[in-house]
């Protein structure tokens, strides 16, 4: 019986780690990028939720609402400003930019809110619970899953039937040949990387609702919508559904046999997945 | 005098003969330099040589890693193991540093190898945070925690007490000379590794197989083995330097031992603000963050978002670093790594 409940509050702590990768494998799909920033934009947009409840008085979702097109502004001014200058052949200038830039995020949110533990209000949702008969489980830890699985559909929706979807697509397969049929590459990155930012909005209001959080946690949040992304296979959305609830199964039985060892058995899991398929379990990008 | 490939330079030959007054001069140091100077200089010169190596890797070798904590921690570990389970002096003890660093960088390149560009770069960052794990589980070192290194071993460090009688100084100040100067032999010896190596044919299949993996491999580099050996090589050296680090400060956490900020992003930054893929980036690089740090240090957390921003300005606007915008004016090199055609007229 325990296992079963082990099992099931694994697959829902997957969706709050497929939250987080989703928007770093939007990226990577699109313009091969990888974000290290991530993780600390994540933490930024928990700090931009909770100003918005404590602040104005919000309920943390119509926050969340508010803070969504913030967000886009932030991730499209990004991308025009800086990302686009550095994105070329060479790996190590985007690299580098989004390092530096996590670092002076999270000191930036160090300073501004201090190092204190944060949550965002969430009233009686933050224990409400449904009584499934063989286990009890969570009202926040299921919204949070199918908000992932919302969020993944509405994506691949996004790419696969929209004329904007096909101009993702269109550049994320060849640039210049893009450029030659009116696609302007560099708009097209900004609005992917706006719309990252709108999707981590939406695993900042679940990581702040479930849990306490402070500027400095941002790189582990990386760490694990990374290994999401690649236990999924580069490029397949719902691959990182699937690699999310892998290393969210992996930490809660990691959990379960010892309390101190759920973030080691994450990333071990990853290891693993990593010796058996280096392209992770559903590849489609070929990189 | 008939044609020849040569490396040197007239500024190569003036640098050298600096470089070998620097060198006496800083041995001399702690004979006039007050104990604080000390502890800066090896500061400096422990962060330079982290810089070095993590420049060898990324700048030379095009592996950004951002895991290189793990070698400075399972180094740093290996030498508080060696004296404290074992009873080791402590300075033949950062050999164990170099040697535990060595072995864990074997697994970490058959993990890491298999992922490309910015995927390496975290996958390294995950096995620095699982080998942080797993050193907290073990308990005779602390576990979590950490511990110290005892007071009989730090007591009697060979050459401490020469040292001591030698300056005329108390114990505490002959371990800091003690611990500066076998920084400064290793950050020379560091240095000139690199330097050799870049120079020989190993130097050239690294940047070949940098700039273009195929073109190098097309004309016969094992662009595999090449990366691996320098991977390997620079994780045993960047143990070597972890273990001396703690050797100096005597007291040891997982946390701080792994620590991505202190042993991995200063570096990164030194790196790129000085120039990366050069020999001078990272010295003027450690220049530039000391002169910064000294002087922000009253801003607490600002000075690491100014930091960032700084390095983010650099790679958008002198993507070669401070050494760049310098060297790109004249071609100026004090460790020209470039094969030039001298000609009969020419002289040497």
């Amino acid at each position: 019986m325990i296992w079963l409940d082990v099992l099931v509050q694994g697959i829902l702590l997957g969706g709050l780690y497929a939250l987080f990768a989703a928007g770093l494998s939007l990226v990577f799909g699109i313009m091969r990028l990888v974000n290290l920033a991530h993780g600390d934009m994540i933490i930024a947009a928990a700090f931009v939720i909770l100003m918005g409840v404590q602040v104005l008085g919000l309920n943390p979702f119509l926050a969340a609402l508010m803070a969504a097109p913030v967000m886009f502004g932030f991730g499209w001014a990004l991308q025009r400003l800086v990302l686009n200058r550095v994105l070329g052949k060479e790996i190590l200038p985007p690299l580098l930019v989004t390092f530096g830039l996590s670092v002076a995020l999270q000191n930036g949110m160090l300073e501004v809110y201090s190092a204190d533990s944060q949550r965002i209000p969430a009233g009686p949702l933050e224990s409400a619970a449904v009584d499934l008969g063989v286990v009890t489980v969570g009202i926040m830890p299921l919204l949070t899953l199918a908000s992932a699985i919302a969020v993944i559909f509405v994506l691949n929706r996004i790419f696969y039937t929209t004329a904007l979807g096909r101009a993702f697509r269109a550049t994320s397969d060849d640039p210049v040949t893009a450029s030659l049929m009116g696609i302007r590459p560099q708009s097209v990155f900004a609005i992917a990387t706006g719309m990252a930012m709108v999707v981590v909005t939406v695993a900042a209001l679940y990581l702040g609702m479930r849990s306490n959080f402070d500027p400095s946690i941002g790189p582990a949040r990386l760490i694990y919508a990374f290994e999401a992304v690649i236990v999924g296979g580069l490029g397949s959305l719902w691959g990182t559904l699937a690699g999310g609830i892998i290393i969210g199964l992996a930490q809660t039985i990691g959990a379960q046999i010892n309390p101190e060892w759920q973030i080691l058995a994450g990333h071990l899991a990853f290891l693993a997945v990593l010796i058996v398929r280096p392209r992770g379990l559903f590849p489609r990008a070929v990189d | 005098m008939g044609y020849g490939v040569t490396t040197r330079t007239r500024a190569s030959r003036v640098a050298a003969i600096a470089a070998i007054v620097l060198i006496v001069v800083g041995f001399a140091l702690p004979a006039f330099a007050p104990r604080s100077v000390i502890q800066d200089m090896f500061f400096i010169l422990t962060l330079l040589m982290l810089a070095q190596l993590w420049n060898l890797i990324a700048g030379y070798g095009g592996m950004v890693s951002v895991g290189q904590q793990a070698f400075v921690g399972i180094g740093a570990y290996a030498m508080f193991a060696g004296v404290i389970l074992w009873g080791w002096d402590p300075v033949p003890a950062i050999l164990l540093g170099g040697l535990a660093a060595m072995v864990l960088s074997v697994p970490m390149a058959f993990f890491a190898f298999r992922l490309q560009g910015a995927y390496f770069a975290i996958g390294t960052w995950v096995i620095a945070e699982v080998s942080r794990l797993l050193v907290a589980q073990w308990m005779t070192l602390g576990g979590g925690t950490g511990t110290s290194l005892p007071r009989e071993a730090t007591a009697d460090i060979m050459g401490v007490a020469a040292i001591a009688a030698l300056f005329d100084v108390r114990d505490a100040a002959a371990r800091d000379i003690l611990a500066y100067w076998l920084a400064l032999i290793m950050a020379v010896a560091t240095i000139g590794v690199i330097y050799t190596l870049l120079r020989s044919r190993t130097g050239l299949a690294l940047a070949a197989v940098r700039d273009n993996d195929n073109a190098a491999r097309s004309v016969g580099v094992d662009a595999g083995r090449v990366k691996w050996l320098v991977f390997v090589a620079t994780g045993a050296m960047t143990g070597l330097v972890g273990a001396l680090i703690y050797v100096q400060t005597a007291r040891i956490s997982p946390d701080a031992a792994f620590s991505v900020t202190n042993w991995t992003a200063y570096v990164i930054f030194i790196v790129v603000i000085g120039g990366i893929g050069r020999l001078e980036g990272p010295i003027i690089g450690v220049i530039v963050f000391w002169a910064l740090q000294t002087l922000l240090s009253d801003f607490g957390a600002w000075y690491l978002m100014i930091l960032g921003v700084i390095a983010i300005m650099v790679m958008l606007f002198a993507p070669r670093g401070l050494w760049g915008l310098l060297s790109d004016r004249g071609g100026l090199a004090l460790f020209p790594v470039q094969r030039r055609l001298t000609g009969p007229s020419e002289g040497t």
